[in-house]
């Protein structure tokens, strides 16, 4: 059947095409965030920092044109499900960046100190997490309720991954006291990692009230 | 009360009054006042109504909407037998009224309408004063009480005393739209009715006086069972408790396609019709 309401449409296409981009600005920030940690760059750690104002730029940017179009297209059904969820997606999705953010200055207070050991985990966490938010964003265009729902359950591994990385982390420091600074920047640096993975599962659930218009929790995260 | 009391008194009622279980329970319990069952309707050879089936609440509002000619205004004129004017009108089917079947052999339709009352797309108040609008069925209808306090209680109920309890005597005609569909409101609450059926009541109307007929709805839902056929979504949306969606398509005449609460048939219909009808896909 065609459509009559072809400017509410595009309208709709933009703004789900923005919030892709906002996706792939934050996912680019966790991947600099992560990468000037290991590589004990300082200089990128301070543009990750930079940058987050663009990201945050970029969010009001939406919200404001998705604010816009309720006031004067009055969605209703799937088209207020999805804007609501745009809401609450980009939410998460600056609050990603946020905890990006907070690993790039985790990575300034380390400065010049060795790190107690080479970061293995770290980065795994950050590569498993980069992949959930980017399959939670594709399950968002494509309407597809199980794949959030799937995507949501790797949470569990991004859980397992920090306890691995807090039991390894508390083994260095009571090993070698001296460590204990900065192995605990390093510890708030997974737990910005497991914060992120648990923000993906919000917008897992966002998606799975856009398609059945239910609102659950699909997977609580141990921490 | 401490603050943790008076939190935990908070969350009891929000969780009470606010879970979409508890929602739906108010509907299915809902005494029904209602009941159409099976209900088919022709204009001569054509059909206008389908086989529809549909229990309306008791002290709710019930909106009906759908696109032209879908049978909406046909099955509000149906429920207080206005079509038996039309000629060549056959129906089949049965609409209780309290349990009682209001096409069964021996019902005067008279007494039906009095129980159902009804207001039309365009106000139209008799060309007398605004008292005699209001006297008019209720003295037919053989009413004995005290005029003046009849008149009054129904122009206030209709929240329009304030503005004419100086000028009685004024042809409602002198009216302004607004004013004279709540004078026809007022009118029709007059005799006592159970129902009221309004047929687009706010179409004719600007968007102040529009919003003066909901809040008026609202709270006449308090006391009577409310039927509202309209175009506006958005007027569904905010005034009623219940939607029912009807289509017409190339097989089927008149048919009813959804029906629940306003919340649900608003953020997440059950049918694709439903859904592009409110969305607006409908092309």
């Amino acid at each position: 059947m065609a459509s009559i309401r072809t400017h509410f449409e595009q309208q709709l296409r933009e703004l789900q095409d923005d919030t892709l981009v906002l996706g792939s600005m934050v996912d680019s920030a966790i991947a600099s965030a992560v990468d000037a940690l290991k590589r004990r760059d300082l200089e990128a750690s301070n543009r990750v920092i930079d940058e987050d104002n663009l990201i945050d730029r970029k969010r009001w940017e939406i919200e404001q044109r998705s604010i816009m179009i309720i006031a004067t297209q009055q969605p209703t059904a799937s088209d207020l499900r999805f804007l609501y969820a745009i809401a609450s997606i980009i939410t998460d999705l600056e609050r990603m960046a946020d905890h990006a953010e907070g690993i790039a200055k985790i990575s300034l207070m380390i400065g010049d100190n060795p790190l107690p050991k080479p970061l293995i985990d770290i980065p795994r966490m950050c590569d498993v997490s980069r992949s959930m938010l980017r399959r939670s964003l594709d399950a968002f265009v494509n309407r597809d309720a199980e794949g959030a729902k799937a995507v949501a359950q790797e949470d569990d591994l991004v859980d397992a991954l920090y306890d691995q990385v807090y039991r390894e982390l508390l083994t260095i420091m009571i090993e070698n006291p001296r460590t204990i600074t900065i192995a605990t920047y390093l510890l708030w640096a997974a737990h910005n990692l497991e914060r992120i993975a648990d923000r993906v599962t919000n917008i897992c659930e966002r998606v799975v009230y856009t398609v059945t218009g239910r609102m659950e929790e699909i997977n609580v995260s141990k921490y | 009360m401490t603050v943790q009391d008076s939190t935990a008194t908070l969350l009891k009622s929000t969780s009470a009054h606010h879970s979409p279980s508890t929602y739906y329970h108010s509907m299915a319990e809902a005494d029904t006042v209602i009941s159409v069952r099976n209900f088919s309707l022709w204009y001569s050879k054509k059909r206008a109504l389908t086989n529809v089936t549909i229990d309306f609440p008791r002290n709710q509002i019930t909106a009906l909407i759908g696109p032209s000619g879908c049978g909406k205004s046909t099955l509000l004129r149906a429920i207080n037998r206005m079509n038996d004017l039309i000629k060549g009108v056959r129906t089949e089917g049965n609409i209780l009224i309290d349990g009682n079947d209001i096409y069964a052999k021996g019902v005067d339709p008279v007494e039906v309408r009095r129980r159902i009352g009804m207001v039309f797309q365009k106000p139209n108040p008799f060309p007398r004063s605004i008292r005699e609008n209001i006297l008019f069925g209720a003295k037919i209808n053989g009413y004995k009480g005290d005029y003046d306090q009849l008149v009054e209680e129904c122009l206030r109920r209709a929240a329009l005393w304030d503005e004419v309890k100086d000028d009685l005597n004024k042809s409602g005609l002198a009216l302004s739209g607004g004013q004279q569909q709540r004078l026809c409101i007022a009118r029709a609450i007059a005799v006592a009715p159970e129902v009221i059926l309004m047929d687009e009541p706010c179409s004719a109307l600007d968007p102040i006086s529009t919003l003066r007929i909901e809040e008026l709805m609202r709270d006449l839902a308090k006391q009577y069972t409310i039927l509202v056929v309209t175009h506006n979504m958005q007027q569904a949306s905010r005034v009623a408790d219940n939607v029912a969606f009807m289509l017409s398509d190339d097989v089927t005449t008149g048919m009813l396609v959804e029906y629940g609460p306003t919340s649900e048939v608003f953020t997440n219909p059950k049918s694709k019709r439903t859904e592009d009808y409110i969305t607006g896909r409908f092309g």
